[in-house]
């Protein structure tokens, strides 16, 4: 792969090897890891056949984590120690949790950061965690089948997670040992999985109705271009309120008291949920309940009655597409098809009405539940480098307005919701104190005017800002949204040309040293495997530098550097390919970043090169429309 | 530090520096342009290069946001003259704008007591609509003249399809709201 190096169709440099990909869908309910195997994308099942893998995490005092089946099993004997619906908890903070604690039985202690652990027989856990064990175990599974270990997976999210939800999520792969190629938002997945790459031009809307998510998004498909135009949702409503509504309806029917056990309200919500299944293929459903003290109650529930009980959930989720599709500039009448993903959209009456809002034929033709998986896959093949001339890309967008806060508790939008990623945007600020060499800033995230209203995603403190009168000093900070659709802020006072360092406090999240304390914990193996782990990643990034340069020098050396600059450049490689073989990973780190610095310059000329190339390439009729 | 910076978005987009944009050649080459430059290209490759692939990608999209929208162009191009863009000093003495400014505003705020009141906004946001294409026709005729009369004026338009873009923004509220509200 050389570098930046935009290759002509079939030309391609090295013929490289195939590498070990895969698409994973963590989902509320339940997960799955997806592959393209021969050419075709599909999810791997377990060694028993099963391809989902319930999202549920059990610990116990003394013995191992049980993740999946057996976990969900014990559900109802051991509900304290065993955590189901974990994703509603990620990027969540300690009052947050409480409004949806309701219905989570689990035992929340305040963590540091602001993130709530979970109190279980094996000790405190925090959301990440449990969720890094789901992913282990996929991992596990994909390995098993393909042979091999995964250069890297796509996992997906909601596509209105906030920054600290998906942070979070990155943090769970990460802890789980994977290289977490993208984060890919679940209806764009989708949107792959159907294939509508190929052939196929148009607006489409992606209505997926999760576990515990709801987000719809309107995409625009032009030559295998995915351009999401506008995306919207609630995070807190999915196919599990439907549960609730019909436990409710099951309670008020038996007379069963709010205050019932766990063990009750666990039965509760499996016979609600299984009642809803057998609803979408049964126009009834008779309903067993056997509570605590031996008693049982039976009932029936129609599909008309459900449908009464479901009705206003449904026209819930109605206003975010009316909000997506004026965010998208677009009437309902000019949507050509919706895909439909999540299991709740098995339920006759959300066809029927998201089929009656859109006026367009839902489709349906792959099974909702593994559709984002397959999707995910298909991406991470691509993004693995294993199809170089596959023309597909995706361009999503940031689903919530960034913003800082600004006097008086108001929020001042920084990078507007449903631009495109990667997008920036810098802003100055000055001191109000003379001598002042620190500043505060706290970034929120949503639509509303008052901070409070909006999400807290982190506090900065600026710091090293050279003393100066008040309002002398101009701080310019940069805030990047990367193509993870992840924050990250960088600042310099501009008069100076000083770097300010910013110290960054995660309103409900991780930060980097709580991360490498945890891969530290999480790793029972001694400090030398730890160094052995170190000194392979950094052998691969300098085999992965080497390769890029010469490939690059090869292609396009004697024409853009003059002799002094290739002589640095050669030196500096020189140094790396010495320290590659030895076996001190800091060195070879410092040669990767000293070859870096010497070819700066001539990373820089080839980019403009090669982006001059992309627009002279084309004549200028070659672009019109057809 | 490798993004080109001195680059202008007309440029980037191989585009004459002009007000008149071809919009279906500008979504061609943000296409072509974002296919070699995205970081989903560069996955796989060095950190310098994703680091390199994420601020190009950032730049062609802040490139495009501002070419397709002609309030962000016009806004580019009196910059690119060497014009700063400053609200606060383009205060509008046009009264019949500010008359219109002052009729489109209370059309809307009396919407919700009109008997249709969904046919009603439609009739306000197609009047701003046109008042923003008379602007932008009037646009195009200043940044093609190019003189220091003719920019001035070009900044006196700005500053009032401004005004419209807002109002046209709480229109498309209301209108979501009505939705909302219709729909229970």
């Amino acid at each position: 792969m050389a570098l930046l190096q935009i290759s002509e169709p079939g030309q391609s440099s090295a013929p490289h090897q195939h590498r070990l990909a895969a698409g994973i869908d963590l989902g509320t309910t339940n997960s799955l890891i997806a592959s393209v195997r021969s050419g075709v994308a599909e999810t791997l099942p377990d060694l028993e056949g099963r391809h989902l893998l319930p999202s549920v995490v059990r610990y116990q005092a003394d013995g191992p984590v049980v993740v999946g089946h057996d976990a969900l099993a014990a559900a109802t004997e051991d509900p304290l120690n065993t955590i189901a619906s974990v994703k509603r908890l990620m990027g969540r903070g300690v009052e947050d949790v409480k409004g949806i604690g309701e219905y989570l039985p689990y035992e929340f202690v305040p963590g540091s950061s602001g993130m709530p652990l979970l109190h279980t027989a094996a000790g405190d856990v925090s959301p990440v965690e449990v969720s890094a064990e789901i992913l282990r175990v996929l991992k596990r599974r994909a390995e098993e089948t393909l042979g091999g270990e995964l250069s890297g997976v796509v996992v997906t999210v909601p596509a209105y997670f906030d920054d600290a939800q998906r942070q979070a999520t990155k943090d769970a792969g990460r802890l789980a040992g994977l290289n977490v190629l993208r984060l890919l938002n679940e209806p764009t997945a989708a949107a792959v999985a159907y294939g509508l790459d190929k052939g196929s031009e148009g607006v489409i809307a992606i209505y997926d109705l999760g576990g515990g998510t709801f987000d719809v998004s309107i995409l625009r498909l032009n030559k295998g271009v995915f351009e999401v135009m506008a995306t919207a949702g609630d995070t807190a409503l999915g196919g599990d309120d439907m549960d609730r509504l019909v436990a409710d309806w099951i309670m008020q029917q038996a007379g069963m008291k709010a205050d019932a056990g766990h063990v009750d309200m666990r039965r509760l919500m499996q016979v609600a949920r299984a009642a809803k299944e057998d609803l979408s293929s049964h126009s009834a459903s008779t309903i067993e309940l056997a509570l605590e003290g031996g008693t049982t109650w039976k009932g029936q529930l129609s599909r008309e009655q459900f449908n009464l009980l479901i009705a206003p959930l449904l026209e819930r989720t109605l206003g975010p597409c009316r909000r997506a599709l004026r965010d998208a500039g677009i009437r309902a009448a000019s949507v050509k098809s919706v895909v439909m993903v999540g299991g709740a959209t098995r339920v006759p009456l959300v066809r029927q009405r998201v089929a009656e809002f859109f006026a367009a034929e839902p489709m349906i033709d792959i099974d909702p539940d593994k559709v984002v998986a397959v999707g995910a896959a298909i991406q991470a093949d691509i993004l693995a480098g294993n199809k170089p001339d596959n023309e597909m890309l995706l361009l999503d967008v940031i689903p919530l307005s960034l913003g800082i806060e600004t006097m008086g508790g108001l929020t001042e939008k920084i990078i507007q919701r449903n631009s495109t990623i990667p997008v920036a945007r810098a802003q100055e600020f000055t001191t109000f104190k003379d001598g002042q060499t620190a500043m505060s800033l706290h970034v929120v995230q949503g639509e509303r005017e008052l901070v409070e209203d909006c999400r807290s995603l982190a506090r900065f403190e600026l710091r090293d800002i050279p003393p100066m009168v008040a309002g002398a000093a101009r701080i310019k900070v940069t805030f990047q949204v990367d193509a993870d659709g992840l924050l990250n802020v960088t600042a310099e006072e501009q008069t100076q040309g000083v770097s300010s360092s910013i110290e960054v406090k995660p309103s409900y999240g991780l930060n980097d040293s709580e991360i490498e304390t945890m891969l530290r914990d999480s790793m029972t193996s001694a400090a030398a495997d730890r160094d052995a782990r170190r000194l392979r990643e950094e052998q691969v990034e300098a085999d992965r530098v080497l390769e890029a340069l010469h490939s690059a020098l090869a292609a396009d050396g004697d024409e853009l550097l003059d002799e002094a600059e290739r002589n640095a450049i050669d030196e500096a490689a020189k140094r790396l390919e010495e320290q590659r073989g030895g076996d001190d990973y800091r060195a070879i780190k410092r040669a990767i970043e000293a070859v870096e610095k010497a070819s700066s310059t001539y990373v820089e000329r080839r980019m403009n090169n090669n982006i001059r190339k992309v627009m002279a390439g084309h004549k200028l009729d070659e672009f019109k429309p057809s | 530090m490798a993004a080109d910076h001195s680059t202008t978005h007309f440029e980037r987009f191989g585009l004459a520096k002009s007000f008149d944009v071809d919009l279906d050649l500008l979504d061609e080459r943000y296409r072509a342009s974002q296919r070699a430059m995205h970081p989903d290209r560069f996955a796989n490759a060095t950190d310098q290069e994703r680091r390199i692939s994420m601020q190009q990608a950032t730049l062609i999209n802040e490139g495009y946001q501002i070419l397709k929208d002609p309030l962000k162009r016009g806004r580019y191009l009196l910059q690119l003259a060497g014009r700063s863009f400053d609200d606060e000093h383009h205060t509008n003495s046009d009264i019949n704008f500010l008359m219109e400014q002052m009729e489109l505003r209370e059309a809307l705020d009396e919407v919700r007591n009109v008997a249709d009141a969904f046919a009603e906004l439609g009739v306000i946001i197609e009047r701003i609509a046109d008042d923003i294409a008379r602007l932008a026709s009037g646009l195009q005729q200043q940044f093609s003249a190019g003189d220091a009369d003719s920019l001035d004026l070009a900044a006196d338009s700005l500053t009032k399809m401004q005004f419209y873009r807002k109002l046209q923004e709480e229109a498309m509220e209301l209108e979501l709201e009505l939705e909302d509200e219709l729909a229970g």
